[in-house]
């Protein structure tokens, strides 16, 4: 799609345009609602949609007061803790198992590999209403029910695929003579593993963790059922906040939500390209 | 292979073996080695795999056993089930006076324990009117001494004179019971143990697991309608202008399915930003405004949003790998435009629409979140009725089981998908 | 390995932050399960800030999960783990809870303070003591509110509630058959002390449906109280259901233009159990004792216009703690506003319930 040839004529001109303002729709239908939250969350009144003092950039129609109730409401407070601490403890489960995991997948003498990899990321495939209630169920009876454990327990198996699909895919193009190589060179393989290994796949076990990271930072189903208010995360106190009562600070929330997904999305794409050129592979 | 069972023996007489320097035959040799390889490989993967097993599988599993599971009626009740082994339900007549004693036995140690009111409340999901029966009877019948327990007990509540009760409570003695699975297919067992399914305006299972199979495929027509031009787009563009594409798919994908949810609640609402620009440029009339949350299509379009870069990015990892000069030869061909596109380009996408379509599906249909806030009645799915069952109405026992064919209906699909694209092949991002 | 540095520092921190939290100090902390929204902050006003104001060591940390509660409870007792130490329920569920060992039997005249002129506990609360493990609070009732700038003609009638001509638009229900069914019974004619006999059947219970069904296209059902007040503030709707503080908050505090429907209203009682099983029990007795006295649940009507469950408390009933205005009239027990009421029937929704809302949940899917 690289410009339209000065040949082309009057119906194949009219589809090029066509196309183009097509697809740009669609992007706008993506990406407008993530913006749309944006100014909304500065409003002065507590409404969901734009007063005429907002359109015509009234400084009075603007103001932080929904931030700065996220920041100081104790609950809001909590909740942040509790996110960030869940996930992190999640996210060092889910990256260490699922990285051993991955590396045993990756091997070619791998035994009943299709059955393994299904049960590893059944997590990821099985709706999470279901993941919940037998989560639900299974840790009232072990008493993980309403604990932190049981949350973190909880979100480290959803998180695991996420790092055994990275990791893997990081293995398919990794080439094995670079540890022959290591070997014939002298290393043991444990020398092999840190200093050949690693630095390899470092790229893949980091962006599958920061996939589990934000797949618990997310999750709202699990923890609305497994945790109880004492483990309440963000996502739990937007939850019930929506469905209470409807005020501007979730949309200030949203909103820092939305820088911290770019964030992430930013530090992705750094490790992508960083592996990327590590493997030897050219982007084209 | 009838080889494999062949002993190191059998080979060292054959001569023209192959054999390693310790005297070995080398194809034991080799298998030995690739054992070890096998053991190491699973080794890798143990840990993973056992931690899977206890925190996600196991918790499904008794899910499944608690969508059969009825020791409730057993364990309260004992003497009575098993006095009445020996009553024939279908003759019409009451129990004799053995099976009333139990019963007032049952219920005595039952009122100590507070347990009375737990088996009334699950034979009450099956018969309305038990959970009154087994509060009332248990506090009279714990101040009867002596019988004959029959006419007592038909005095402290009438119920206990009716046939019907008494085949409840045989129906339900059982350990295991589909029961729970008959509710979910709005039927109910008949006495002489036939189903009877329940007319159609009382059936509610039934609507709503066909209601949310329709709107998930509806869903996923609308991701393949929209996700198809700008996968194509992403794919055809050169590649700085395809990253930069690239990344206003990702960054909808990374944000919070919540913060998605309350945009759209933002943007529909009838006093939200669409319906204000609509009466705005004067589309709409100020009364006339439009519903567009708090029903299907609520649901619809939320969803269409949150799910459409699952739908893209196999679209574009298929149609990356797809050469352009394909289409170029067909139109240099003489080919029309559209038909070179239909016969050449089109069926090479088809990988990946499948790929998209059916990990749209399944995501669609245990969706739970954003029906439950954007849903109403209308666009409301099957997760929402389990939710409901477990939180609300308590029938953990039907919540299961409602799980449970929500599971196998998923696994097909996965089934299908792993059949089609092969699970190596999920990419993230 | 620079990053798997800054990973340990931070996972360091986290271990950290998770120990102090764990060994926090000395102090209580009661966990204390309600509505949230304008009733949990009425009762912190009267209720939580004055005793922790009295007794520094004892700190309460509000849980807004009532909603749940059942379950919850249910899963706690089963994993053998209750974090809760007082929950806030509807009369119906701690009847249940009660029946089924999950909340604690209480000697309420052993327990609770007595009215200041010596009249046991048991005595003060009379008939509203409804099981023995629940502490009556409040009398609520669930009734309608409208919108008066978007009605033509005011209702008079809850049954007008029921009529799209005289009063067009949308009305908020609830997601539940509960009140629902009585009321469009009632309009369809039934005697009202008859409504229960004619429910009982499956021939009433289609009656019901059949007199709901011909609003259905105009109702938007909510399930949280809150709902119903905002849908009301937005004109989303025109008149709609909820629980009468709801009302009077929405009303006199935001001064939003919505008027009160009294007639037929549903009441209700809502009030504490303690579940078994917690952990710092004496300590919750103790604010129970403090909390439920005369002073106290008359003081809660400052906040939100709910009546006070203990008769002793009647009289002391004053003026809105921010408004001034004299809390009596708006009080859901006041002889004006109860001309025509209902009282919730908790024997009948609890042999009901499962069926009714099974029908009345395939209804809403047609």
């Amino acid at each position: 799609m690289s410009g339209i040839p000065a040949y082309a004529s009057l119906p194949e001109r009219a589809w090029y345009y066509g196309f183009r303002v097509i697809c740009a729709a669609i992007f706008f239908f993506l990406i407008f609602p993530l913006m749309v939250i944006v100014p909304l969350s500065f409003n002065a009144v507590p409404f969901f949609t734009f007063t005429p003092e907002m359109l015509s950039f009234d400084p009075s129609g603007y103001s932080l007061k929904w931030y700065e109730d996220f920041f100081t409401n104790l609950n809001w407070q909590g909740a942040v803790w509790n996110s960030i601490v869940i996930a992190i403890f999640s996210t060092l489960i889910s990256a260490t198992l699922g990285t051993l995991a991955a590396l045993g997948l990756s091997r070619s003498t791998m035994p009943y590999r299709t059955l393994v990899m299904s049960l590893l990321i059944s997590p990821m495939i099985v709706p999470l209403i279901i993941s919940a209630a037998g989560m639900y169920f299974f840790y009232s009876r072990i008493g993980l029910q309403g604990t932190y454990i049981g949350v973190i327990l909880a979100h480290a198996a959803l998180g695991t695929p996420f790092v055994v699909i990275t990791v893997t895919a990081t293995l398919v193009s990794f080439d094995r003579n670079l540890m022959r190589a290591s070997a014939s060179l002298g290393a043991t393989p444990v020398t092999t593993f840190f200093k050949v290994i690693v630095p390899l796949i470092a790229p893949g076990v980091i962006s599958g963790a920061l996939f589990a990271f934000i797949t618990s930072f997310d999750e709202v189903v699990v923890v609305l059922f497994v945790g109880s208010f004492e483990q309440r995360t963000i996502p739990w106190q937007m939850f019930s906040g929506i469905r209470e009562q409807i005020s501007p600070t979730i949309l200030a929330v949203a909103t820092l939500l939305t820088l911290v997904s770019m964030m992430m999305l930013f530090a992705l794409e750094l490790l992508r390209r960083r592996s990327e050129r590590l493997r030897g592979i050219r982007t084209t | 292979m009838a080889m494999a069972d062949a002993t190191a023996d059998d080979y060292r007489d054959s001569p023209g073996q192959l054999v390693t320097a310790d005297g070995k035959p080398l194809k034991v040799a080799l298998r030995r080695a690739l054992r070890r390889q096998r053991m190491i490989s699973l080794a890798l993967a143990a840990p993973l795999l056992v931690f899977v097993l206890v925190s996600f599988i196991m918790p499904i599993a008794d899910m499944l056993f608690r969508s059969v599971e009825n020791e409730i009626v057993a364990d309260i009740l004992p003497r009575t089930v098993t006095a009445l082994d020996g009553w024939d339900e279908t003759a019409g007549e009451l129990p004799g006076e053995d099976v009333y004693a139990a019963l007032v036995q049952d219920l005595k140690v039952a009122k100590e324990n507070r347990t009375n009111t737990q088996v009334g409340q699950r034979l009450n999901y099956e018969k309305s009117g038990m959970s009154s029966l087994f509060r009332g009877s248990a506090r009279k019948a714990a101040r009867m001494t002596e019988g004959p327990y029959r006419p007592a007990m038909i005095e402290a509540h009438k119920a206990w004179g009716e046939v019907e009760t008494w085949q409840t409570i045989k129906l339900f003695a059982p350990e295991y019971t589909i029961g729970y699975f008959i509710s979910a297919i709005d039927a109910k067992r008949t006495a002489d143990g036939g189903l009877e399914f329940l007319p159609e305006e009382k059936a509610i299972y039934g609507t709503l697991f066909v209601r949310t199979m329709m709107m998930s495929v509806a869903i996923t027509v609308m991701t393949l309608l929209l996700g198809f031009p700008i996968a194509y787009m992403i794919s055809t563009a050169s590649t700085k202008t395809g990253n930069l594409l690239l990344i206003l798919v990702l960054l909808p994908f990374w944000t919070s399915l919540l913060v998605r949810t309350t945009s759209w609640i933002a943007l529909l609402q009838q006093q939200g930003v669409i319906n204000d620009a609509l009466v705005f440029i004067g589309l709409v009339s100020e009364s006339g405004r439009l519903e567009l949350i708090h029903n299907a299509t609520g649901s619809v379009i939320a969803m269409t949003h949150i799910l459409l870069p699952f739908m893209v990015l196999p679209l574009y990892s298929v149609m990356k790998t797809i050469p352009p000069s394909y289409m170029r030869a067909a139109t240099s061909l003489g080919a029309h435009p559209w038909l070179a596109f239909w016969k050449v380009y089109f069926p090479g996408t088809v990988p990946g629409i499948g790929a998209g379509a059916i990990l749209v599906f399944i995501l669609a249909i245990g969706y739970y979140i954003t029906p439950e806030l954007v849903g109403g009645t209308s666009g409301t799915f099957i997760s929402n009725r389990i939710a409901y069952n477990i939180s609300t109405s308590l029938n953990w026992g039907l919540a299961a089981a409602l799980g449970c064919i929500l599971l196998g209906i998923v696994v097909i699909f996965f089934v299908l998908y792993e059949k089609i694209v092969g699970i190596d092949n999920m990419k993230l991002g | 390995m620079k990053s798997l540095r800054t990973v340990t520092y931070v996972a360091a921190a986290a271990i950290g932050f998770a120990a102090t939290a764990g060994t926090a100090s000395a102090e209580t902390n009661l966990v204390v399960v309600s509505w949230g929204g304008a009733y949990s902050a009425s009762q912190q006003n009267a209720y939580h800030d004055p005793y922790m104001a009295n007794n520094p060591a004892v700190k309460i940390v509000n849980d807004d999960s009532a909603n749940e509660a059942v379950a919850k409870l249910r899963a706690m007792n089963e994993a053998g783990n209750v974090t809760w130490d007082l929950v806030d329920v509807v009369a119906a569920d701690a009847i249940r809870l009660c029946d089924e060992g999950l909340a604690e039997p209480i000697d309420h005249d052993a327990v609770l303070a007595k009215a200041p002129d010596g009249t046991p506990a048991s005595k003060d609360f009379g008939n509203l003591i409804v099981s023995e493990c629940f502490i009556p609070q409040i009398v609520y009732s669930t009734t309608f509110g409208y919108r008066t700038d978007l009605v033509k003609e005011k209702p008079a009638s809850v049954c007008d509630v029921f009529d799209l001509a005289k009063i067009p638009g949308k009305r908020a229900l609830e997601k539940n058959p509960i009140n629902n069914m009585e009321w469009a019974l009632i309009c369809d004619g039934v005697k009202p002390d008859q409504v229960y006999d004619v429910l009982g059947t499956d021939a009433g219970v289609e009656r019901a449906l059949a007199k709901l069904g011909t609003i259905k296209d105009d109702v938007v059902w909510w399930t949280r109280g809150a709902q119903t007040p905002q849908l009301l503030a937005d004109g989303e709707v025109v008149i709609g259901s909820t629980y009468n503080g709801r009302l009077f908050s929405v009303i006199e505090e935001e001064k939003q233009p919505i008027a009160m429907l009294w007639d037929w209203q549903v009441f209700d009682l809502d009030g504490w159990i303690i579940p078994k099983g917690t952990k710092n029990k004496q300590a919750v007795l103790d604010y129970l004792k403090f909390a439920t006295d005369t002073q106290r649940l008359a003081d809660q009507a400052k906040y939100i216009s709910y009546g006070p469950a203990r008769k002793s408390s009647a009289p002391l009933v004053g003026k809105h703690a921010e408004l001034g205005i004299d809390m009596a009239p708006h009080m859901p027990t006041d002889p004006k506003n109860a001309k025509t009421t209902l009282l919730y029937n908790y024997e009948f929704w609890a042999d009901h319930r499962d069926d009714i809302d099974e029908r009345f949940q395939a209804w809403l899917l047609q």
